[in-house]
């Protein structure tokens, strides 16, 4: 072994791909946007405020925040990636090459499956969890406030080794669940696979804490007379996605890792001999993939309630019968995994119990579509952004639905598996559930995380985008699976495509109108922020907790805590005329920030850096430091401190102020 | 509890006798324990070393049912699992993972057999034999 | 306090809607016993989880377990007495550390670092016994390398050897803090996790023996 390699192991000059033009300008882009961005925020002497009020925060409501925009900021190159593959293809379809080779539209389908749904929906779901369920359940923060930090840094951490396999190396080529022997050390000899596994071990740790961390405060923190069928919905969908991540999360990790000691140690689990079976990965990765999915719906599924009861001015319809059908598709989602390989070669027994289970599914599903139906029926409705998202959800995702079932016929499946049609199903399940659900969410929560609204044009331009583009975007592709054509081709014999390919990469710019409009549309709230004001921290007539609050609220969001005596808290709050608390506010104990979360999750990086680089003096350098600075925060006893009641109680005198129309 | 350091601090104000709803071990509870988990660890050690049945499948299923009974017995005697402690969450909680392990473990073994024997490429002969 | 709760209802303009005695709040899920805010249940989820890694690592060695790949099987290599003797091994450091706890409820720091010594002690054993094993099995060529049977073997008993290298490190460090502050209520409630830990090891151990090594020698 010589000495650079000792060094720097498997990293050598040929790791930059200074041969790819569309990696060089990138990277420059990459590198002139962000280096815009870390200049601004030097010449602003910005970096000791993001330090102190973000980076190092504890505060569930920041931490939220920080989440949501690591998803914007990914879905940004998720996104690129898609735009990419449909330009591929809609080139390539018309009878050239395209302009992409195919080792890099491999590694393009895999990076915008990895990040879409790890980088993307995960830390939307999280992030407006953690921002919305302490105001509901009436906390001031989550169970674990310095574990809610760790888990955000370790999953940007994730998100951090994806975006360097884009500049150092490469990214896996082996689709967004890298099945073996294909992801195997045989077939896959290259670093592609290895920042896969460990951008989702690191990014990983991060959710199964924040999942872990978010069942306890929900179990263990409702405030006074919050029963359990009490808590809103939104809360029961969090209480439910987070159980099914604690549940799901430890076996990826377990499979991954056999997966790694196959490419690292040699052992046999995957392998084509000495009786590994590539299978057995299938089976496992699967039984987490599936609840996985379930993960991201659930939570939408929570804020279309929240939506749908709000601007309708109504209780939730049939609110029981909403919570149980969240609990047995939390059940249910464990026992369908196979349908995800029906054709595999399992038996006719197995593959059509996983096919009923499956079909099973859909009536819990199909319930809480009537019972947003019924909430909607002689309301007041109110048709706000959020409502048209909700709309645009309700239509949309039916026939996702619909499709599911579809495919959950295993003889069906035969033939549509591994098809566009498929790829158009989970997209529309995905898009016109996950995604509008998160946007009608942010739209939703926005005012109350910053104090002013978003602007309602740029949001209906978005929806718009969105809701064209993805029909435009996906409807061909149903038709192109029908008829056959795989998905991740680069490349096509049959011309006679072309135009549907065409169709779906026009959709895929309506999208792409619809993405910027929502920039845009944080760009003008912002720049009209005193226009879009709220003073009242209830700017929808909202029903639950948190609009209780100021918006933004409080650090303690609550100086008392309040007392529930209703599903609808604030709504029964409201019309009771309930008088804020004027005086009496004692000291607030609450955690303080600490840097600790960022550098163990910095060191996580490096650490993965060298796994994957196989630099083995830095793994363990790297593991010894991560492990002694977490051993040396246990040592630090003194975490908490008191607001002191003047704080309290001048935070207070402000927003009765602002209630009364004064300053702002 | 309104947030974590408040519990935390509510704790340090109660005084150190609370075990956060967990029940208290005992120095009876923790011999008994040891006691039965020797008996239950040695039995199937000599059933298996001493090949008592004769029948391996007799002496399996006896294997896995001490296994079983074992399992129960550390978690009553030395992790005190009750109904009632943390409100009985921390027995939900065991009982869901008990189930989702069963899923994993059964649903697993289910399907990757059937995947053996449907999928695993057949001997040359095993295929002649086939031909109609 | 959800039953107080509706009792309140009946006339409106009495019902409270925040708690004033404040500061700390009272959660739903506290019952009138004292809470430590969660964490002990926190730390029993994260069990929970943990039991489900070891579920897919079980779940592996029960499809590729007799995948021997025409290598050694469990009955040419395992060593019922050995496995035996540290099994003995970790259910002594169990009841040494349940002796640690009650120790620990009488608030007497010394024994409770001394019965926390010999638990670590019997750690120490078992990890010794299961190192020689793993050496004593790479002699003879049977490496993880070989078959999948070996992989799985491997992964899953190095799993919870790993599980408890990684409980012995807490031990130090936790030794180290009760040392330096004694019994304090983070510290008590930090052994009482490492506890719930030390003792879920032995269970998964259950699994272990009977499942991989009995009846891995039984097929």
């Amino acid at each position: 072994m010589d000495f650079t390699q000792l060094i720097f192991g498997r990293l050598t000059l040929d790791a930059f791909p200074v041969h790819e033009p569309i990696l060089v300008a990138t990277f420059l882009v990459v590198l002139l946007g962000g280096g815009a961005v870390l200049g601004a925020v030097t010449y602003y002497k910005l970096w000791g405020y993001l330090w102190r009020e973000w980076f190092t925060s504890i505060d569930h409501k920041k931490i939220g925040v920080m989440y949501i925009v690591l998803a914007i900021i990914m879905l940004l190159r998720g996104f690129a990636d898609a735009l990419m593959m449909r330009l591929q293809q809609a080139m390539a379809s018309g009878g050239g090459e395209g302009y992409l080779n195919s080792h890099h539209y491999d590694q393009i389908f895999t990076a915008h499956g990895v990040i879409m749904i790890f980088f993307v929906a995960m830390p939307l779901v999280t992030g407006l969890i953690n921002l919305v369920v302490p105001l509901q359940i009436g906390a001031r923060d989550v169970a674990f406030p310095f574990l809610n930090n760790f888990s955000f840094w370790m999953t940007a951490a994730g998100a951090v080794l994806v975006m360097i396999s884009l500049f150092v190396g490469e990214f896996a080529q082996t689709g967004w669940l890298a099945y073996p022997p294909l992801s195997g050390v045989d077939y896959s000899p290259g670093v592609g696979v290895d920042y896969y596994i460990w951008a989702l071990q690191v990014a990983g740790v991060g959710t199964l804490l924040s999942g872990i961390n978010l069942v306890v405060t929900i179990v263990k923190m409702r405030c006074p007379g919050m029963t359990l069928m009490k808590m809103p919905v939104f809360v029961w969908t969090a209480l439910c996605t987070n159980i099914l991540i604690v549940a799901i999360f430890p076996v990826l990790t377990a499979t991954l890792a056999l997966l790694s000691l196959d490419r690292y140690v040699g052992t046999n689990f995957f392998t084509n001999d000495l009786g590994g079976n590539p299978m057995m990965y299938v089976n496992l990765i699967w039984i987490w993939g599936h609840p996985e999915v379930y993960v991201l719906i659930l939570p939408a599924f929570g804020v279309f309630s929240e939506v749908v009861s709000t601007f309708s001015g109504k209780r939730l319809f049939g609110y029981t019968s909403m919570v149980y059908a969240t609990l047995v598709i939390t059940i249910l989602s464990y026992i369908v995994w196979l349908h995800h390989f029906f054709t595999m070669g399992a038996g006719a027994s197995v593959n059509s119990f996983f096919g009923i289970t499956t079909m099973i599914i859909s009536i819990p599903t199909g319930a809480k579509l009537f019972n947003w139906l019924f909430t909607m029926y002689r309301g007041r409705i109110r048709f706000d952004v959020p409502m048209l998202w909700t709309v645009g959800f309700m239509i949309t995702f039916v026939i996702g639905g619909m499709t599911g079932v579809l495919l959950a016929v295993p003889p069906a499946d035969f033939v549509l598996h591994n098809s566009l049609f498929l790829v158009a199903h989970f997209h529309n399940v995905i898009i016109g559930g996950v995604v509008f659900g998160m946007f009608a969410g942010i739209y939703y929560w926005f005012p109350k995380a910053f104090g002013f609204r978003l602007d309602p044009f740029w949001g209906k331009v978005s929806f718009w985008g969105w809701l064209i583009g993805f029909y435009l975007a996906f409807m061909p592709l149903y038709a192109l699976g029908l008829m056959g054509v795989t998905r991740r081709l680069s490349q096509f014999e049959d011309t006679s495509l072309y135009w549907y390919f065409v169709v779906a990469g026009i959709g895929s710019l309506f999208v792409l109108g619809g993405i910027l409009a929502f920039i845009m549309q944080v760009y003008v709230s912002i720049r009209d922020r005193e226009r879009l004001r709220d003073t009242t921290g209830d700017p929808w007539d909202g029903r639950t907790l948190e609009w209780s609050t100021s918006s933004p609220p409080p650090v303690y969001n609550f100086a008392f805590t309040p007392m529930v005596h209703d599903l609808d808290a604030w709504w029964d709050m409201k019309s009771r005329g309930y008088k804020r608390p004027l005086e009496g506010f004692q000291p607030i104990h609450m955690p303080k920030n600490t840097g600790t979360g960022i550098i163990l999750a910095g060191l996580s990086v490096v650490l993965a850096f060298a796994l994957i680089w196989h630099i083995w003096w830095l793994v363990i350098v790297s593991a010894v430091a991560t492990a002694a600075v977490a051993i040396w925060h246990t040592f630090d006893y003194n975490r908490d401190f008191y607001i002191p009641a003047d704080e309290v109680t001048q935070a207070e005198d402000e927003r009765t102020r602002s209630l009364a129309g004064g300053s702002v | 509890m309104s947030s974590a350091p408040n519990a935390a601090n509510a704790a340090a104000r109660d005084g150190a006798d609370h075990h956060g709803g967990a029940a208290h071990g005992s120095f009876r509870g923790y011999m008994i324990g040891f006691l039965l988990s020797v008996v239950l660890t040695i039995i199937p050690f000599w059933l298996v070393m001493g090949d008592v049945f004769g029948n391996n499948m007799v002496t399996a299923v006896f294997v896995l049912e001490l296994g079983v009974v074992q399992i129960f017995v550390h978690m009553y005697y030395f992790l005190h699992m009750n109904t009632k402690s943390e409100g009985g969450w921390t027995m939900m909680a065991l009982i869901f993972t008990v189930v989702i392990v069963l899923i994993a473990l059964i649903g697993s073994m289910w399907v990757m057999h059937h995947l053996n024997t449907h999928m695993m490429p057949m001997s040359p002969e095993h295929m002649m034999h086939q031909m109609p | 306090m959800a039953h107080t709760a509706s009792t309140l209802e009946v006339d409106s303009t009495d019902v409270k809607f925040y708690v004033e005695d404040d500061g700390h709040g009272h959660g739903e899920g506290e019952h009138g016993h004292a809470s430590d805010g969660g964490t002990m249940l926190g730390f029993w989820i994260y069990l929970m989880s943990d039991c489900l890694i070891f579920a897919c690592l079980f779940a592996t060695h029960a499809v590729l377990g007799r995948n021997y790949a025409a290598g050694p099987s469990p009955a040419d290599l395992f060593d019922l007495k050995l496995i035996l003797v540290s099994t003995f091994m970790l259910l002594l450091s169990s009841i040494t550390y349940g002796f640690a706890m009650l120790e620990m409820d009488k608030d007497r720091v010394k024994p409770t670092l001394v019965w926390l010594a010999v638990t670590f002690f019997f750690g120490g054993c078992f990890l010794g016994l299961e190192l020689y094993e793993f050496s004593h099995l790479f002699h003879e060529g049977a490496t993880p390398q070989r078959s999948a049977f070996l992989s799985s073997f491997f992964t899953l008993v190095g799993t919870h050897g790993l599980h408890v290298t990684f409980g012995m490190i807490w031990m130090i460090v936790l030794g180290v803090q009760v040392w330096q502050r004694g019994l304090i209520p983070d510290n008590k409630r930090r052994l009482m996790c490492l506890s719930m830990f030390w003792h879920f090891l032995d269970v998964v151990w259950i699994g272990v023996f009977s499942f991989v090594y009995l009846m891995g020698v039984l097929q």
